[in-house]
């Protein structure tokens, strides 16, 4: 058969695998009752109303947003903790809310979560070889029981613990090193996706970095796909492939790092980068700040037509009326630049906002003479 | 100068043992200008801030040492009757948690009233309309008719910002802010932070800005003082410790933060853990953890150097601040 030509039908062959995980019109919404007995629902707290997303085999990708914005609901959906009110998620071509019994089972095995708090995510009754090893009671085919004292250790190992801390619990250990536990749990049953849900945010500035460089050397090790959750920008933008930013239970733009840190097209997107605390006091000085007036709007009753137009310093009429999708822009639609990427704005335009950094070859000049 | 900690030091008698959170800090600010405290949890940084202001739990908490120098006076040696006086006149503190240092049982607009009706002597219903200036000056709109409304009717920038009036309510001449935005989200915690710094211009107070986030330091500090096991290791004018830090500490606290602007390689990582406080390393408290540790490091505490950048306004606790200052990783 001849190769059609410029068709999206001749670029998906192309690409080296389908999608891990596929995510289309997610949407959880918790219903608001009244009443004690006659429970009357009387409307809903929108958490997640609309949000689509892939991930690719080896592939992180970061989901960004404030407190509130639907993030965490997305990543129990995932792992199977929350039902959705309706959409679909597919993982490997099949969709798994439609999953129950056995085959549930065997596909949360290869889904699994490390989540934020290391204090309350772990059992304080319990020791770190049972939190590790507990998976394998519910896994039994993963690992047989005289196997699995040992296959804790290695875990252990990996994780970058003392394999004789087997037997020590949870009070034991700092901060930082129960989340290695939490990462070892989640890694025991070999699984291809880990949902991690601000898995950094609880630690120290030291300590950071150390389970960030874990996460990263784990990903290589074992072929691992990681949603990464988090509301720090510069930490997703370090781990990920690929970032979706998330308001008010939507995502409103997605691209590669580059494209939405460098060619940010959403005013949402453009607000949060120029509000990051950048740590150089240099770049503060030429370095434009977009205050955002009020707070984010409750998702029990979420603003029509564009759900940010109420902060927004481009709104117009047509933003309260229509809702706007998320695609590429018309305007960068014939443009191949990092600009053309997903935004749902629908005045979307170019904004740097991150300060550009010079080559660092003339920086390092500069100081090194500055201190002669 | 209008508040001076000199060589402070605070212990915790504990039933496993003593707990030495603070081991002789030393820093200064003048009015107008902002301190960033710069630590991890368990430096002592906050434990600091509670011995200036007076409410440090005591016991388990002890002050063993030390000065605290408020307009020339040692506040150590005042009655609790004259410190009570001090402490919500002339110096005030924010909390990280807001929710949690209101009171949920009484409209905002009687807490913040409340300022005026001990510590003025002011009628309840003088005390409400200051309670509602004061919530227009942190910008809550329509304050007027929210002054009645309970804490758990604001959004967490809100409810920042009261606490922030009621810092502000007798005009102090010191502000201590203890994680003032931490547990907020970004564009709310921006801002926060730019009404705290318009409101210390406005009113030439001193702010000591407590902190863990160097974002937030290099964004509104004048100057910073970085705490590691209790003690200060190093000090300098904001722009210079980014530019060239002279401690290891700080030095690798600025490689291992990731940064916004370009998508990093491996982080820089500081091994090991902070110390426990019941047994900091001798020597140095972070030798077990520096890589630029010598055997001196590990027998003598460094003193806080001077480092000879012309001005004398940098220190650091390094016995190899020179290098620390010289060494260039990238």
């Amino acid at each position: 058969m001849p190769a059609p030509t410029e068709t999206t039908e001749a670029v998906r062959p192309a690409a080296t695998t389908e999608p891990i995980l596929e995510v289309t019109g997610l949407v959880k919404h918790y219903p608001l009752t009244q009443g004690i007995l006659l429970k009357k629902q009387v409307g809903a707290v929108r958490a997640v109303d609309g949000v689509d997303f892939t991930l690719d085999a080896g592939e992180t990708l970061g989901i960004v947003g404030e407190s509130g914005c639907g993030k965490s609901t997305v990543a129990r959906m995932l792992v199977n903790l929350e039902k959705p009110t309706a959409g679909v998620i597919r993982y490997r071509g099949e969709d798994i809310t439609k999953l129950s019994g056995r085959a549930l089972k065997a596909v949360r095995r290869n889904i699994q979560m490390v989540f934020q708090d290391p204090y309350t995510s772990l059992n304080p009754r319990m020791t770190v070889g049972d939190i590790i090893g507990e998976p394998y009671e519910i896994h039994p085919e993963v690992a047989p029981k005289g196997d699995r004292r040992r296959k804790v250790q290695d875990l252990l190992d990996v994780v970058g613990l003392n394999p004789e801390y087997i037997n020590r619990y949870p009070h034991q250990f700092s901060g930082g090193q129960r989340q290695r536990i939490g990462i070892a749990r989640g890694l025991a049953l070999r699984p291809e996706i880990i949902v991690a849900d601000e898995p950094v945010s609880a630690l120290d500035v030291s300590v950071q970095a150390q389970v960030i460089n874990l996460l990263d050397r784990l990903q290589s090790e074992f072929a691992l796909s990681y949603v990464f959750i988090a509301h720090d920008l510069s930490i997703v933008r370090h781990i990920s492939d690929r970032v979706g930013v998330m308001y008010l239970g939507r995502i409103v733009e997605t691209g590669r790092d580059a494209e939405i840190y460098d060619h940010p097209t959403h005013p949402y997107t453009q607000a949060l980068l120029s509000a990051v605390p950048v740590p150089d006091p240099e770049a503060r000085a030429h370095r434009e700040r977009i205050i955002l007036t009020g707070d984010v709007p409750s998702p029990a009753n979420p603003p029509s037509g564009c759900r940010f137009r109420t902060r927004c310093w481009k709104a117009q009429e047509r933003c309260a009326l229509e809702v706007p999708l998320l695609a590429v822009p018309a305007e960068f639609r014939l443009t191949t630049g990092p600009a053309a990427h997903d935004s749902a704005c629908h005045f979307a335009e170019e904004k740097r906002v991150v300060p550009v950094e010079e080559p660092p070859a003339e920086g390092v000049d500069d100081l090194a003479n500055g201190a002669k | 100068m209008l508040l001076e900690v000199r060589d402070l030091h605070v212990e915790f008698r504990t039933r496993d043992g003593v707990a030495k959170a603070v081991n002789g800090v030393t820093y200064g600010v003048d009015a107008g200008e902002t301190l960033a405290v710069l630590g991890e949890s368990g430096s002592g940084k906050s434990v600091t801030a509670q011995a200036v202001m007076g409410i440090l739990d005591t016991p388990p908490g002890k002050i063993t040492g030390g000065e605290i120098l408020f307009q020339g006076e040692d506040l150590l040696t005042f009655k609790e009757e004259d410190r009570r006086k001090v402490r919500g006149a002339q110096m005030a503190m924010i909390f990280q948690d807001a929710l949690s240092s209101l009171n949920p049982v009484l409209s905002v607009g009687d807490q913040l009233g409340e300022m005026f009706t001990v510590h003025r002597g002011m009628s309840r219903k003088d005390a409400r309309t200051k309670a509602i200036e004061l919530m227009e000056r942190v910008r809550i709109p329509a304050a007027a008719q929210r002054v009645r409304d309970y804490p758990h009717q604001f959004s967490g920038g809100m409810r920042q910002r009261i606490m922030i009036a009621m810092a502000l309510a007798l005009e102090p001449a010191l502000i201590i802010a203890d994680e003032p935005t931490t547990a907020l989200d970004v564009t709310v915690q921006a801002q926060v932070m730019d009404l705290l710094a318009e409101l210390r211009r406005e009113l030439d107070m001193g702010l000591i800005l407590i902190t863990h986030d160097l974002g937030v330091v290099a964004d509104v500090a004048d100057k910073i003082a970085v705490m590691y096991a209790g003690r200060i290791v190093e000090s300098a004018p904001v722009h210079d410790i980014y530019k060239a830090p002279a401690h290891p500490y700080t030095k690798g606290l600025l490689e291992s933060i990731p940064r916004l602007d370009q998508k990093g390689r491996e982080l820089y990582a500081i091994k090991g853990l902070p110390p426990n406080l019941m047994n900091i390393p001798p020597g140095c408290a972070f030798n077990p953890r520096c890589p630029m540790a010598q055997d001196i490091c590990r027998t003598d505490v460094p003193p806080l150097y001077e480092v000879d950048t012309g001005d004398g306004t940098r220190r650091s606790a390094c016995f190899y601040w020179r290098e620390t200052l010289d060494a260039r990783t990238d």
